[in-house]
């Protein structure tokens, strides 16, 4: 496996010396150039004016997705993960089920399934119907964050199984040798070191959820792909609205690549598109 | 709707004829899947090779069409490539002088998903071609293999272990994104089980056992691929 390593560093190196100095970039630049004079001048921009109030909205709701689930999910994985590996069994096995539950089935089938499934049902309880929440719960964003928190959670809470396994033992022994706690010792040996090696998949698991987010537009969530559909169906256009949230999403994924090749201290992260 | 305990929800299931809907519909949804990875897998194929051994444009052009893919979101691309296609055809079709037709069914399913299971295949298989050590497609050369020779008897079994946990993983993706599908209406497992949940107004009931057929076709999937893995590997150390 080394040798393949090695050949994947070469290979990335290469990469970026080819990106900055070489032409190394003119096929995509040139095809962008082109691209996008046709859309310029061929394609219809004008309904932009009187949706981009709502498409900066939709952005807001994207954005505010892809952050709260994402760390809500990071924080919920952390205990998945760690319960998998030293829990009793009657914590690791609803842990391990749940990620297989989770990552085996479609989000949005899990999204229905919240919002309408469970949505149909508690209006049927008069204790839920009665209390406080139920104006929040009859609205559809608590699903959307709800179903994406989860997903997130057990894509990453199967990363961090790996990762608090992967910490040698050594390293565990040496810091009970030390008299450290049990607590101490998570928190400034086992949990560093697994976060460390949880670390690449993080940015390629956050624009998976990014690319996730407009399912929820499926159950009335207004983010940025739903205004796209709203402007097809209201202006007849296909390609315009389409096009221009891509090259949102595209945006999106360049930054959180850069913030968490910048978190990570590592420079260009390779790992991040990877799908896992 | 009255919340119906086990034995209502199998009775709804059982009669009705929804049941048996949701089971052709996942019948659907399969063949779907099984398309769009066996088309991924060729334009993974192709893919690879022209990342690793075409020229600059090649090269750039893949690179693109790989990052794009990767980054804009299945239910996106879904719809571009769906439009897309459909413009293009019927465009040929009047040119032609044919009558447009309507592009829909299984077929669009293949293709629409199969572009996007591409982008993924060609990662994976790039990758794996870089694991085989480069001495073993030195001695087919210097067997004076062609390159087609070698590339069918060295090249791709040899990268198949280093391919298989990642094909493995797309082809869990392609089954789970056939859902996407729903969008548009294809007839697949969900937009099936979205018809009946509308109709008998049993949300719950619906969703949930369409989530375990999905459950049971990823769990046997697993398993097959954890013993293709094994066979694959066999002779290897394992690490």
């Amino acid at each position: 496996m080394s040798s393949a390593l090695d050949a994947t560093a070469r290979e990335a190196r290469a990469g970026t010396r080819r990106r900055w100095l070489d032409a190394g970039t003119l096929t995509p630049v040139i095809a962008a150039i082109l691209f996008g004079t046709y859309a310029a001048l061929q394609m219809r921009w004008d309904w932009l004016e009187t949706y981009y109030p709502l498409l900066l909205r939709g952005l807001g709701m994207t954005v505010l997705l892809v952050v709260v689930t994402s760390s809500l999910g990071m924080l919920l994985a952390i205990p998945i993960g760690l319960v998998q590996v030293v829990g009793p069994k009657w914590l690791a096995l609803p842990a391990r089920a749940f990620c297989t539950v989770i990552r085996g089935t479609p989000l949005l089938l899990q999204l229905w399934l919240l919002y309408y499934g469970l949505g149909s049902l508690f209006p049927q309880f008069p204790w839920i119907r009665d209390s406080a929440l139920w104006p929040i719960l009859r609205q559809a964003w608590p699903y959307a964050f709800l179903g994406l928190t989860l997903s997130y959670a057990a894509y990453e809470g199967e990363v961090f199984r790996g990762a608090f396994k992967g910490v040698p033992k050594g390293q565990l022994d040496a810091a009970k040798a030390y008299g450290m706690s049990g607590l101490l010792m998570f928190r400034r040996i086992w949990l560093p070191q697994a976060f460390k090696r949880a670390m690449p998949t993080l940015a390629g698991e956050t624009i998976l959820q990014l690319k996730a987010t407009p399912l929820v537009a499926t159950i009335t969530v207004i983010d940025v792909y739903s205004v796209a559909a709203q402007v097809r169906q209201q202006t007849y256009l296909t390609y315009e609205p389409l096009l221009l949230i891509s090259a949102i999403y595209i945006l999106m994924a360049v930054v959180i690549t850069k913030v968490f090749a910048r978190l990570s201290g590592q420079g260009r992260d390779n790992t991040a598109f990877s799908r896992s | 709707m009255i919340w119906s305990p086990a034995a209502g929800s199998i009775a709804l299931l059982t009669t009705g004829g929804w049941g048996s809907a949701m089971l052709v519909g996942l019948a659907r949804s399969l063949t779907i899947a099984l398309g769009a990875f066996g088309l991924g897998l060729l334009i993974g194929i192709a893919g690879a090779l022209g990342k690793l051994s075409g020229g600059a444009v090649t090269r750039q052009a893949l690179d693109l069409y790989t990052t794009i893919v990767r980054s804009v979101p299945e239910l996106v691309l879904i719809l571009v490539v769906y439009f897309a296609g459909a413009d293009l055809i019927n465009g040929v079709l009047t040119a032609l002088g044919q009558a447009k037709i309507d592009f829909n069914g299984a077929i669009a399913g293949i293709v629409v998903l199969g572009v996007v299971q591409g982008a993924y295949s060609t990662e994976v298989i790039r990758g794996a071609i870089l694991s085989v050590p480069r001495g073993q497609i030195e001695a087919a050369q210097a067997y004076g293999m062609s390159s087609w020779l070698a590339l069918r008897r060295i090249t791709l079994p040899a990268m198949l272990p280093f391919a298989l946990p990642g094909l493995s993983n797309l082809w869990l993706i392609a089954m789970k994104d056939t859902a996407l599908l729903a969008v548009l209406g294809f007839g697949e497992l969900t937009q099936v089980t979205r018809q009946a949940a509308g109709t008998t107004k049993a949300y719950f009931t619906f969703f949930f056992a369409a989530g375990c057929m999905y459950l049971l076709a990823t769990m046997i999937s697993n398993l097959l691929s954890r013993r293709l893995e094994a066979r694959a590997t066999r002779g290897t150390a394992h690490v």
